[in-house]
């Protein structure tokens, strides 16, 4: 179960971008994130595996305080939480199973990692969950090849390879043309089920997310507004949602400079 | 004002690109000081036109000596070439396994702070000397001959590929990073994962092309006693031996056109 209570993310100056946010999701469902650019949702996402630091509030997954965590035991915590990307993510130049495993790294010995002696069940784990995608053909092909489609489905298995506790999917099909966005928006649907998985989706496309998933959250300016079924998302709601200030742009470009990489990112 | 005239100032059919410096004051200024200075410097060197003039009658005379080029000493020569090939091999290796920390030390992006400037102060030290006056200093830390060439060319090497290296490493996508730290790698693997292969074709061809010019370089750099074929023409010219310093000079132009030519294949068939 993932717990948020009380969460505040303020960038360096200015309003702040999550404004007292708690969130609750139990269980399996698929809940969608809706709102306009600047609402907060990639915010909200990378508060939950910390890729962006909360400024104050809590983060319980299945009992851990995510916050409270240090360096060594935060990256412990991450091995258990998947996150998809709106551009993949991949690494190009690397093959789709260098890839996948890639979703082991976290627990895997760095020279293992160097030599590419991945443990025997992990291939095997990563040939299962490929076959399941329908990518297990493309093992030795270098992920720069594939389609994007194809991309995010390495994307969605390497997060599978964790054997997360949540999937985190920002925008996963933001990059992706509209049939190609149903196949994931029904993969990410269909894996929640066979594996138990709660599955938290920032999305865009509303049709998407009334038709794929469980539970709609509407966010506005830092706050949840709406919460419900898809089914009770109706005009009124959706024109509360994305009705816009430039409030909501300045926050958008606070996100997207922290996204890309502060001062020795790569060690937090 | 009648209909017309509004109608004139509505319609916008001229454009200027905006210049390169706002205000017209310091554009200005900037001009006239540039051209001043460079007057001044033309009127002030001493540039003696006669001493020019019969420079050209001693080149034609060393000219004349030079032809027809000597391959009398061809061992000499082979000799030096192979020296200056062992020199640019090991130099390159050495140079650039050193540049590849150093290049990560001086990556903004994967650095903190402190490290940054440390990587960015070992870059600078190495660029700010031309080879030849590192090889003079080199050569009288350690002697003359190939060595101290060898060690000249390190730090050559160093000042170009970490400094290439490390803007790379600046210009990485950082989502993939994001990913390794999302699935809680640790530092090593992430660099491994998520920025080597990134820089990776970047990085043979830095090598490629540096191997090339340490090859070239280590011309010069012999010239004031790092070995290689540098000395064996700096002794040729000494001994006013002017046609097996030609032979040199044409050979040295023989082998740098086939080297830029089998580079320039290689690094062109890395994707």
């Amino acid at each position: 179960m993932l717990k948020i209570t009380d969460l505040v993310k303020r960038y360096d100056t200015g309003q702040p971008v999550l404004k007292n946010l708690n969130l609750e999701i139990k269980g399996e469902s698929v809940v969608s994130i809706i709102g306009s650019s600047g609402a907060g949702k990639s915010t909200l996402l990378r508060c939950i595996n910390r890729l962006v630091e909360p400024s104050s509030g809590q983060i319980q997954l299945n009992g851990t305080d995510l916050t409270s965590l240090n360096r060594s035991q935060l990256r412990k915590a991450r091995h258990k939480i998947g996150m998809v990307f709106q551009s993949f993510n991949l690494i190009d130049r690397l093959t789709v199973m260098e890839n996948v495993q890639s979703g082991r790294l976290g627990s895997l010995p760095t020279w293992r990692a160097i030599a590419r002696k991945y443990p025997k069940e992990d291939i095997r784990r990563a040939y299962e969950l490929m076959d399941r995608v329908g990518i297990a053909h493309y093992a030795d092909k270098r992920a720069d090849e594939l389609s994007g489609g194809e991309r995010q489905r390495v994307g969605v298995v390497r997060a599978l390879m964790q054997e997360p506790e949540i999937l985190l999917a920002d925008e996963p099909t933001a990059s992706l043309d509209p049939k190609t966005s149903e196949q994931i928006m029904g993969l990410l649907r269909d894996l929640s089920r066979e594996f138990a998985l709660p599955v938290l989706i920032n999305i865009h496309n509303v049709t998407e997310a009334k038709e794929y998933t469980d539970r709609i959250v509407g966010m506005r300016y830092g706050r949840i507004i709406f919460d419900a079924l898809p089914s009770d998302l109706d005009k009124d709601a959706m024109d509360s949602i994305y009705s816009g200030t430039p409030a909501a742009d300045r926050g958008a470009d606070v996100q997207q400079s922290t996204v890309s990489g502060d001062v020795g990112a790569v060690a937090t | 004002m009648s209909k017309a005239d509004t109608q004139k100032q509505l319609v916008r059919d001229t454009w200027q690109k905006p210049p390169f410096i706002a205000n017209p004051y310091i554009r200005w200024g900037v001009i006239i000081a540039v051209l001043v200075y460079f007057g001044f410097t033309l009127v002030n060197l001493p540039i003696d036109w006669n001493r020019a003039s019969q420079g050209l009658t001693r080149a034609a005379r060393i000219f004349n000596g030079a032809w027809p080029p000597s391959f009398e000493r061809g061992g000499l020569l082979l000799n030096g070439f192979l020296e200056s090939l062992k020199i640019a091999i090991l130099a390159t290796v050495g140079g650039v396994v050193l540049s590849i920390p150093i290049a990560f030390m001086a990556a903004r992006n994967v650095a903190i702070k402190p490290v940054y400037f440390l990587g960015r102060a070992i870059i600078i030290v190495a660029r700010s000397f031309h080879p030849v006056i590192v090889a003079i200093i080199f050569v009288k830390a350690v002697g003359f001959g190939p060595f101290a060439g060898v060690l000249t060319l390190i730090v050559y090497s160093v000042g170009f590929v970490a400094k290439m290296l490390a803007e790379r490493i600046e210009e990485i996508d950082f989502g993939q990073v994001e990913a390794m730290r999302s699935v809680g790698a640790p530092f090593l693997s992430t660099l491994i994962y998520a920025v080597f292969p990134q820089i990776m074709p970047r990085q043979i061809g830095l090598t490629i092309y540096q191997l090339d010019s340490n090859l070239r370089a280590s011309a010069v750099v012999g010239i004031v006693g790092a070995g290689g074929i540098g000395a064996t023409l700096a002794n040729a010219f000494g001994r006013y031996d002017y046609d097996f310093a030609l032979t040199i000079t044409l050979v040295i132009i023989g082998v740098i056109l086939v080297s830029e030519a089998i580079s320039g294949q290689i690094r062109k068939s890395i994707k």
